[in-house]
Order: C-alpha cells, then structure tokens, then sequence
C-alpha cells in the first residue's frame, strides 16, 4: 500500500510539511509532517485539543499556517485559488446544520459552485454528477426529503454525498461518526472505504480508527507522536503514553488484521 | 431523443449530453424570462391602479397617455393640473414604492442568508439610525447651513453608522455574529443621539415632521429621488444575482462557504457594503419602511424555495408590488389624512410574519 509506483509524482495529494498553528499565543500544531495514502484513508488520531481539527482546517486551506506549508499535489495551497482548491479537496465537518429549508438534492447541489461560471444555469453534467452522489450513498430515495427530517446519520451521508459531488481528489472528514450510534458509524465508515478520494479523518474512536485506515497519524499536543499502519502504531504503550489509560492491545492475525483495543481503565484511577 | 441512442457509441453518449446541457439551459432560460415577464406585468398593472386611486378622479387610460406624452408619443388630453398630479406626484411615488420595496425586500433576503439569520433586515446594519440622526442633525440642528437637505443628511447619517458597524465587526473578529452585534450596538447608540437631539433642540412641529419621516413615507416622492433609487437598486441587485450562488453556499457557514470556494471575508465585505448603500439609498428618500425587508424574503421563500437565483428576483417583484398596494392603503385609508407607510407595512406585516412562523415551525425542532 505505501510506495505504491501508481501514484504519478504529480499525484501526491494533499501534504503537510511542518506544519505550526498559533492562535492567541498557544502553540495548537507544532511541526506537523503528513503525508497521504493515496487512494487509501489516512486516520488523524489523538486526545481531544491534540490538534486534529485544526490540521484538517489547514488542510482544506479554510485556515493559514502560521509557518509550514500544506502542498496540493506539489503546489502550495496558498498559491492555488479557492474554487480551483474546491473542485479539488471536499471538506465534511463534525456536524453540519442550517436553518435553510432545503432538501437532500439542494444540499448535494452545494458540491457543483465551485464547478458553475457565475451566470450559467446547471448543465447535464453537473446534474449528472449530484446524481451520482447520490446514488452511491444510497441516498436517491431521500433525495427530495427536507434537510430538518433526515436523520443524523443521513445528514452525514448527503454531506458526504456533497462532497462527492465535488468530484474531489481529496476529503477530509472531521470526525464524521461522532453523533452517531454503532449502526451508523459501521455503515458511514464502509460507505468511505473504496470511495475513490485519498481521505484524511479525524476520528475519536480507536478500535474505528483500527479497522478503516490504511494509516493512522497519533497527534498528541500539537506534534505527531506516530505514524504507521494501525497495527505496528496501536500498542499498548502507545495508549498508555498519549490517552493515559490502560489497555490490552489484541494484535493483528492473518484472519483480522486488524487490531483489537480493550480499555482496562485510567492510568491514574488504577494505581 | 431515446429512438437514436442505441446507435450512438461513446462519442454519441457525450454528444447526447452536451444535447441535454443545452436543452436544459434553453428552459432554465426560458422558465426564468416567463418569470419575469408576468412578474413585471403584474408589478406594471399594480402601480397602474395605484396611481389611479386617490381623490382626484383619473383613469388608467389617463396615466398611459400622460406617461406616453412625456415619453414623446403622442399628446395628452388632459389638464395641466391633473398632467401634474400624474406625472409630478403619483407617479414618482408610486416608483419610488415599487424601487423601495423590491430593494428592501433584496436586502433583508441577503442579509438573511449572509449572516445566517432569519431575523435580519435591511436595518440590521444601523443604517436607518444613523440616517435618522444624519437627519434630525440638519433639520433640527440646522448643520450644513442650508447646503444639505434630510436626505443629503440622512445619507450622510447612514454611510457613518454603517462604516461604524463595520469597523466594529472587523476588530471583533468579522464574525457574522459579531456583525450583527455591532450592528445592535451602533443602532443603540444612534437612535440615543436621535432622541436627545429632537428632545433638546426640536419644536413641536419639527418633531412631528421628522417623526412622520421616521417612521417611513413616501409623501413628497420627487424624480430625483426615485430615478436615483432605481439606479442604485439595479446595480445592487445585479450585484447580488452575481453572488446567487456564493449566498447559497452559506447555508451551512462560512467555514463550509469558504469549503465550497468562497472568498468569504472578500464576499461578505461586498455584499454589506452593496445592501448598506442600497439601504442608504432608500432610508434617505423614504425613511425607514419596516418589516418589508423581515417578511416579503421569507414569504418569497416559501413560494420558491432558498435558492437566490430564483428567490432574489422573487423577493425583488414582491416586495415593489406589495409596498405599491401598502401605500396606495395608506394614503386613502383615513379621510384626509396619509398614514406613515412604514406603520401600515407592520399592520399588515405582523399577522403576515406570524403566519408564516406557524406555517414553518415544524422546521426548527
């Protein structure tokens, strides 16, 4: 999976190269390197204030580094024009809301401005496209249905279908799954897989974080602790240092190869 | 279109959907001319039967044939006195209606969706404060030394409050809450500096009039006044058009705009800046109209839907119909007497509002 000779070198993706946030004098990111999977879905990981956000905000260009800098596909994004940064990273945040009665396909709608001239009417290609999304997120019954009926798990999927609609070679999702139950985190998380864009998330929950990434990146105060495939980076230690909690680590077989994490409890109640 | 498909290879298909966008564009364009076509209609009828109704007796066919002499066609039959009350004082009204309301109805439909507020109006700038103290300062106060007329001030009055409110908003951070509150805070403190000048330095009668105008009328409507209404409403309203699709991406905040490839700091500083001159613009002629900017957007919505290219032209027809009918009411209502536009548009605009507050409260759990 990493190294892999298909990615054309002017197909890199979305980079990060020390990147360093200050806000109000506090040091949020410190230095932060990244770099993608392509095709594949990268996982940001880490306690909550460890930064994960706000690189997902530099990533999408939506925030400035302080210094670093974040390349798109070998081009700084700072040199590169916000529609044109549109067409090509979609962004879908923790919880979107609006007070505007729109319906699902208004909302995917949304995916096409960065792709409309300003006084054109949609062509066949953007309504195509919105279909499409629509389509492939199981969304095409609900298309009509008002924004304010759908559930939060459907509320996620027609925004990832926006996204979609963005014909992006890059997403990224800030923890997309939080105010969702089991079903329809399991359900958010098998719709990204083989989705298409190289994917960054943020994600909050480990044993989540195990089975859906390629790669994880371990963010703890605002600088990478790790990086690797979840199975060689999640270990015991590793939990017990950057989360303070005790945990048994089930490690990776032919059959699962993916990594179990039981929680035992917090390093300081235990003791 | 289906019989010949199956003949086509890849290059048909892409052929068939290059068909398709055209096809589409062509009745997305004609859809919208129709549109427009029968909503300028009947914005043309509506300011026709206005202008008729009033206590000097003329007929539709009268104003066709004054409006045509003054356009070279043609004389007209009638009286120099009633050819003046047509062409001197029902018909600047009537437009300068018509331009105020579309305006303040493309306003409150704009800001509504920049600041993500369904609470805003075109007022929520501070504009129609300071355009009050502007005016209160000439005509009570007597600054400009005669050089300066209510709406000269009160234009004035308006551009200063709303520099004031952008300042503000920008060294609180630009926000779009931080707008609002700034404007709040600016309204406040103007409407206080209104007040202390009318109750210092006013007589009863100046008191009067300057409420009177508070409290928006379109008595006294000259060309001048409603000729540069109308241009300043045409280029607002082009402006806005151009960013239709810009406000649709803020239905889910600025950081979701800025996402979908908005400049959002670039885009919110144009726009307020376009509906506060517009709103300027309008509060110097006619005062300060209220609830046409809160209600007719929301009205328009429901009929249309949130999508601006579609709602602001809407918002824009209902709006100038609707302030027409509103001002022909008022000026005939009472006997003798004008009511101030501005109230008449909440008399009816409240139990409107409420209505369309039931109609949507499924909405917002």
């Amino acid at each position: 999976m990493n190294k892999s000779p298909a990615s054309a070198p002017t197909r890199e993706g979305l980079r990060g190269d020390r990147l360093t946030r200050r806000t109000d004098g506090r040091l949020i990111l410190d230095g932060v390197g990244l770099r993608p999977v392509p095709g594949g879905i990268t996982g940001l990981i880490g306690p909550n204030g460890s930064g994960k956000t706000t690189l997902l905000r530099l990533l999408s260009g939506v925030l400035p580094a302080t210094s670093g800098v974040v390349t798109l596909d070998g081009e700084p994004l700072t040199a590169i024009k916000r529609r044109e940064i549109a067409r090509r990273v979609a962004v879908v945040e923790q919880q979107a809301d609006t007070q505007v009665e729109l319906t699902a396909t208004d909302v995917v709608r949304l995916g096409r401005v960065p792709h409309r001239r300003v006084w054109a009417p949609p062509t066949a290609r953007d309504e195509e496209a919105v279909r499409e999304a629509l389509a492939r997120t199981r969304l095409s019954d609900r298309a009509h249905q008002p924004w304010h009926t759908l559930s939060g798990g459907e509320r996620q999927r027609v925004q990832i279908a926006r996204a979609l609609a963005q014909q992006p070679g890059e997403l990224l999702l800030d923890e997309p799954t939080n105010h969702l139950d089991i079903q329809h985190q399991l359900e958010l998380l098998d719709l990204l897989t083989g989705l298409g864009p190289t994917t960054y998330i943020a994600l909050h929950d480990l044993n989540l974080a195990a089975a859906y990434c390629d790669r994880v990146v371990v963010l703890d105060q605002g600088r990478v602790v790790t990086a690797g495939p979840p199975g060689e980076v999640l270990t015991e230690q590793l939990i017990a240092d950057v989360y303070g909690v005790r945990a048994t680590v089930h490690p990776a077989t032919a059959a699962d190869p993916r990594p179990y994490i039981r929680f035992l409890g917090t390093l300081g109640a235990t003791r | 279109m289906s019989t010949d498909t199956h003949t086509r290879g890849p290059d048909g298909a892409a052929q068939a959907v290059v068909e398709l966008d055209r096809a589409a564009r062509v009745r997305g364009v004609t859809g919208s001319l129709l549109a427009w076509a029968g909503g300028l209609a009947l914005l043309a009828l509506s300011m026709a039967l206005a202008i008729v109704i009033g206590t000097a007796r003329i007929g539709v066919a009268d104003v066709w044939s004054v409006v045509l002499a003054h356009l070279g066609w043609g004389e007209t039959e009638l009286s120099p006195v009633r050819e003046g009350i047509v062409w001197e004082l029902r018909l600047p009204r009537t437009v300068l209606a018509a331009v105020c309301g579309a305006g303040l109805a493309v306003c409150g439909a704009v800001l509504q969706s920049l600041l993500r507020n369904p609470l805003a109006d075109p007022f929520v700038l501070g504009v129609s404060s300071g355009a009050s103290t502007g005016a209160v300062t000439v005509v009570v106060l007597g600054a400009g030394g005669g050089a300066l007329s209510l709406s000269g001030g009160a234009f004035a009055g308006a551009a200063l409050s709303f520099a004031a409110v952008l300042v503000l908003s920008q060294l609180l951070g630009g926000s779009t809450d931080r707008v609002v509150l700034s404007g709040v805070a600016v309204m406040q403190l103007f409407s206080a500096l209104t007040s202390v000048i009318v109750l210092t330095a006013a007589d009863a009668e100046t008191t009067r009039g300057v409420l009177f105008w508070l409290l928006g009328s379109l008595n006294g409507a000259s060309w001048t006044d409603a000729g540069a209404c109308l241009a300043v409403l045409a280029a607002v309203l082009l402006l806005c058009l151009g960013h239709a699709r810009t406000l649709d991406a803020f239905a889910f905040g600025q950081d979701a705009a800025a996402a979908l490839g908005v400049r959002v700091a670039r885009t919110r500083v144009v726009l307020l800046c376009g509906t506060a001159l517009l709103t300027a613009a309008m509060v110097s002629a006619a005062g300060a109209i209220g609830f046409v900017g809160l209600v007719l957007p929301h009205a328009a919505r429901a009929l249309v839907g949130a999508g601006h290219i579609r709602l602001l032209p809407v918002a824009a027809l209902a709006g100038a119909v609707f302030l027409v009918w509103v001002d022909a009411l008022a000026r005939t209502v009472l006997d003798g007497q004008e009511i101030p536009v501005g109230v008449v548009t909440s008399l009816i605009g409240v139990p409107a509002f409420v209505l369309i507050l039931f109609r949507t409260r499924g909405v917002r759990r």
